[in-house]
C-alpha cells in the first residue's frame, strides 16, 4: 500500500478525502494550542536571550578595546608631549647656554659704562653761577644821589662800566663752562647707545625665553589635559592619529616606489653574481638577493635612525651609554655606506649588462647599430648615483613607519571598536527579529485554525456576554 | 637562551637557504628539415633561432640539428649549448652559437631523405641529459617524413613532458591537389606525439613566434 493511497480516506474522491485530512489536522492543532504556542514562545525567547547575551558580550568587549584604545592613544599622547616639552627645554637651555652664559661679561660691561656715564654726568653738572651780592652792592652804589657832584658821579659812573664789565666776563666764564659740559654730554652719547644695544640684545634674549616658556605653559597644559584623561584630550588625540596613520602610509607608498626602483636597479646585476638561473622556492636567486641587500639597507637605515635618537622603535638601543651609540652610528653608517658602494657599482654593471644585451639583440635581428650614443655616460652617471642615494633616502623610512605603528594600533583599535559596535546591535537585531518572529509564528498557527476558535470565541461569548462588555468598558 | 635557540631553528631552513630542486630552465631542440627545396626555407629557420637566442635564459639550452636521411645520431647536431648562468658570459656563448647557424646555413646541403621521427628521438635524449624544465621539440619541416628503405620508425615515440611544436609546415604541391593529404599529415603527427605522452602545436605564422612557449 503506498502512501498516497493511505492518505485517501475516501476512494475515489480524492478532494473529499483532503478536506477530511484538513480538518483532522485543524482539530489536532486546535487541540495542542496551548503547548504549541508555549513551545513557540520558548524557542524564541531563548534565541532571542541567546543573541541578547551574545550581543552584551560583544558590547563588553567593545568597552574594553574602547577603554584600552584611550590608554593606548593617551599614554601615546603622553609620551609624544613629554618629548615636545623636554625638546623645549633643551631648546631653552641652548638660548641660556648661548646668549646669556655670557652675562657676567655683559653685566661687568654695562657696570663700566654706567660707572662712565655717572662720572661723566658729575663731571657736566652744571656749576651755580657765583651769588648775586655784588648785584645788590652795584645797586646800592647806583641808588647813590650824585647831588650835582661831578666827582660823586664820575666814581659812580667808573663802578658802573667796572661792575657792567666784572658781569660780561662772569657770564663768558659761564657760557664757557655750559659749553664744556655739553661737551662731555656729547661724549656720552655712544656710550648711552652702546647701551642701549646690549639692553635691547638682553631683551631679545629674554622674550625668546619668554616665547619658550609660553610654548611649554602650552605643552604642559595639554600634559595636564592628558594626564587627567579627559575625553577631549582622547579625541583630540585619536583625530591626529588618523592624520599621523594617512601621511605616514602615503609616505610609507613613495618609500616603497622608491624600493621597487632600487630593486630593478640591482636585480639585473645580481644575476652576474649570484648566476639568473637559480631558484630559491619559485623566485630567482638574483631577484631574492636584490631584495635582501634592500631590506638590510633598510634594516640598517632603521638601526642608524635608532641610534641617532630620532625615533623609538627599539628602546634597547635608545638606553644604550652614549659612547655605545656612538659606535652603534658608525658601524650602522659604514655598512649603509659599504651598501651604497655595491649598489652603485652593480648600477654600473646594470649598465653594462643592458649595453651588451642590446648588441646582442641588435646582432640577432642583423641591425646595425646606428652611430653611437649621444651622452651614454649620462645614464650610467645617473644610474650610479641613484644606487648610491637611494639607500640613503631609505634610511628615513624609519620615521614615516614609527608614525604608521604607532598610529596604527589607535587606528585598528577604533576600526575593531566600530567593528565589535556593528556586530553588537546587529546580534541584538537578530535576537528582537527572533521574538518578533515568535509572535508571528503564534500568529500563523492561530491563522490555520481559525473555525475552531471562531467557534470558541462565539461560545464564550454566549456564556459571559457581561464580562466581555464590562471588558470591553473597561 | 631557549628564546634565541628557538629562533634559530625556526629560521635555519630560511638561513640555508630553501634550495629549489624543480628546474627551472627551459631546454629547445629545433629541428631542421633540410630536405629536397626545404633547404630554402634555412632562411626562415635562422631568423626563429635568432628570435630563441634573444628569448632563453641564462641557464637554459639549445641546440639544432638537421633532419636529413638518418638523423638519430649525433652527428646531424649543428650546435649545441647550455648557457652560463652570468648574463654577460651567457651573451658570449649566443653570439657563438649564432655563428655556428650562420656557417651551417651557408654551407647546407640538400638531403635526399627525410628523418623527423630520428631527429625527435635524438631530440628527447638531449633535452631529458641537458635536465631542463621545460623542453621544446621545434620540428621546422612540412612534417613529410621519406626514409631510407630498411630504416624503421614505424613505433610509437615517447616524448612525455615534450611540447612539440611544428613550424612553417608548408603545404606541398600534392597538398594542393588534395589538401587532406596535409591534414591527414598533421594529425597523424598530433596523434602520435599525444600518444607519446606531449603536446603538440602548429605554429605557421613566423611574425608571432612568441605562441612557442605558450601553453
Amino acid at each position: 500500500m503506498s502512501f498516497t493511497k493511505l492518505l485517501l480516506i475516501w476512494p475515489g474522491s480524492p478532494v473529499l478525502s483532503m478536506l477530511i485530512w484538513i480538518v483532522v489536522m485543524v482539530v489536532l492543532l486546535y487541540l495542542a494550542r496551548t503547548p504549541a504556542h508555549k513551545a513557540i514562545h520558548s524557542l524564541a525567547r531563548v534565541i532571542h536571550n541567546g543573541f541578547r547575551l551574545m550581543s552584551r558580550s560583544v558590547m563588553l568587549a567593545e568597552e574594553k578595546l574602547a577603554q584600552r584604545n584611550k590608554e593606548v592613544t593617551l599614554s601615546a599622547g603622553i609620551e609624544s608631549v613629554e618629548r615636545l616639552i623636554e625638546r623645549e627645554f633643551h631648546r631653552v637651555d641652548a638660548v641660556v647656554k648661548r646668549d646669556l652664559s655670557g652675562y657676567p661679561t655683559l653685566h661687568r660691561a654695562l657696570s663700566d659704562q654706567t660707572t662712565k656715564i655717572d662720572e661723566d654726568y658729575r663731571e657736566s653738572s652744571e656749576t651755580p653761577p657765583p651769588p648775586p651780592s655784588w648785584v645788590g652792592a652795584v645797586e646800592a652804589v647806583a641808588n647813590l644821589p650824585s647831588q650835582g657832584d661831578g666827582t660823586v658821579a664820575n666814581i659812580l659812573n667808573e663802578i658802573h662800566k667796572t661792575t657792567v664789565s666784572q658781569y660780561k666776563t662772569a657770564m663768558d666764564e659761564h657760557r664757557k663752562a655750559v659749553a664744556e659740559r655739553h661737551n662731555l654730554l656729547k661724549k656720552m652719547m655712544p656710550y648711552w647707545r652702546r647701551m642701549a644695544q646690549t639692553l635691547e640684545q638682553v631683551g631679545k634674549t629674554i622674550t625668546g625665553l619668554h616665547e619658550r616658556a609660553r610654548v611649554i605653559d602650552n605643552r604642559m597644559t595639554e600634559y595636564e589635559e592628558i594626564r587627567e584623561q579627559t575625553d577631549k584630550a582622547a579625541r583630540m588625540l585619536t583625530a591626529s592619529s588618523l592624520t599621523q596613520f594617512f601621511i605616514s602610509g602615503f609616505v610609507l607608498l613613495i618609500a616603497i616606489g622608491g624600493a621597487v626602483i632600487n630593486f630593478n636597479l640591482i636585480a639585473l646585476p645580481m644575476s652576474e653574481m649570484v648566476g639568473g638561473g637559480s631558484y630559491i622556492g619559485g623566485f630567482k636567486t638574483a631577484n631574492v638577493a636584490a631584495l635582501v641587500i634592500i631590506l638590510v639597507e633598510v634594516a640598517m637605515g632603521l638601526y642608524l635612525m635608532e641610534s641617532l635618537r630620532v625615533t623609538r622603535l627599539f628602546p634597547i638601543i635608545g638606553q644604550m651609554d652614549d659612547k655605545m651609540r656612538t659606535r652603534m652610528i658608525w658601524i650602522t653608517f659604514s655598512i649603509l655606506f659599504v651598501l651604497a658602494s655595491v649598489e652603485a657599482a652593480l648600477a654600473f654593471m646594470r649598465d653594462q649588462i643592458a649595453a651588451d644585451m642590446q648588441a646582442l639583440r641588435q646582432s640577432l635581428a642583423a641591425v646595425e647599430a646606428t652611430g653611437a650614443a649621444v651622452n651614454s655616460w649620462i645614464p650610467t652617471v645617473g644610474q650610479m648615483v641613484m644606487g648610491f642615494v637611494l639607500p640613503f633616502a631609505l634610511t628615513f623610512v624609519a620615521i614615516p613607519l614609527e608614525s604608521f605603528v604607532q598610529s596604527s594600533r589607535t587606528v585598528l583599535g577604533v576600526i575593531a571598536v566600530a567593528v565589535l559596535r556593528w556586530l553588537s546591535f546587529f546580534l541584538r537585531l537578530l535576537g528582537n527579529v527572533s521574538h518578533y518572529c515568535g509572535e508571528l509564528l503564534v500568529n500563523i498557527y492561530d491563522l490555520f485554525i481559525f473555525p475552531p476558535l471562531w467557534v470558541e470565541n462565539l461560545i464564550r461569548d454566549k456564556k459571559h456576554p457581561t464580562e466581555i462588555i464590562i471588558e470591553e468598558e473597561v | 637562551m631557549k628564546k634565541y635557540l628557538a629562533l634559530i631553528l625556526v629560521l635555519l631552513p630560511f638561513l640555508w637557504g630553501c634550495p629549489d630542486t624543480t628546474s627551472h630552465s627551459r631546454g629547445v631542440y629545433m629541428l631542421l628539415d633540410t630536405s629536397g627545396t626545404y633547404t630554402k626555407e634555412l632562411k626562415r629557420a635562422e631568423a626563429i633561432i635568432n628570435y630563441l637566442l634573444g628569448t632563453l635564459q641564462p641557464g637554459d639550452s639549445m641546440a639544432v640539428a638537421r633532419i636529413d636521411s638518418g638523423s638519430f645520431s649525433e652527428k646531424d647536431i649543428v650546435a649545441k649549448m647550455t648557457f652560463d648562468k652570468r648574463p654577460s658570459v651567457a651573451n658570449q656563448q649566443k653570439r657563438l652559437f649564432k655563428q655556428q647557424i650562420d656557417n651551417f646555413v651557408q654551407t647546407a646541403k640538400g638531403s635526399a631523405y627525410t628523418d623527423i621521427t630520428g631527429g625527435v628521438l635524438q631530440s628527447v635524449e638531449f633535452l631529458n641529459e641537458a635536465g631542463a624544465g621545460q623542453k621544446y621539440i621545434l620540428i621546422f619541416s612540412d612534417l613529410k617524413e621519406e626514409l631510407v628503405k630498411g630504416h624503421i620508425r614505424n613505433f610509437p615515440i615517447q616524448v612525455d613532458g615534450c611540447n612539440v611544436v611544428a613550424l612553417n609546415v608548408t603545404k606541398l604541391r600534392s597538398d594542393n591537389v588534395d589538401p587532406r593529404e596535409y591534414y591527414k599529415r598533421v594529425e597523424d603527427w598530433r596523434a602520435r606525439v599525444e600518444a607519446g605522452g606531449g603536446n603538440w602545436r602548429i605554429v605557421n605564422d613566423l611574425e608571432r613566434l612568441e605562441n612557442i612557449f605558450e601553453g
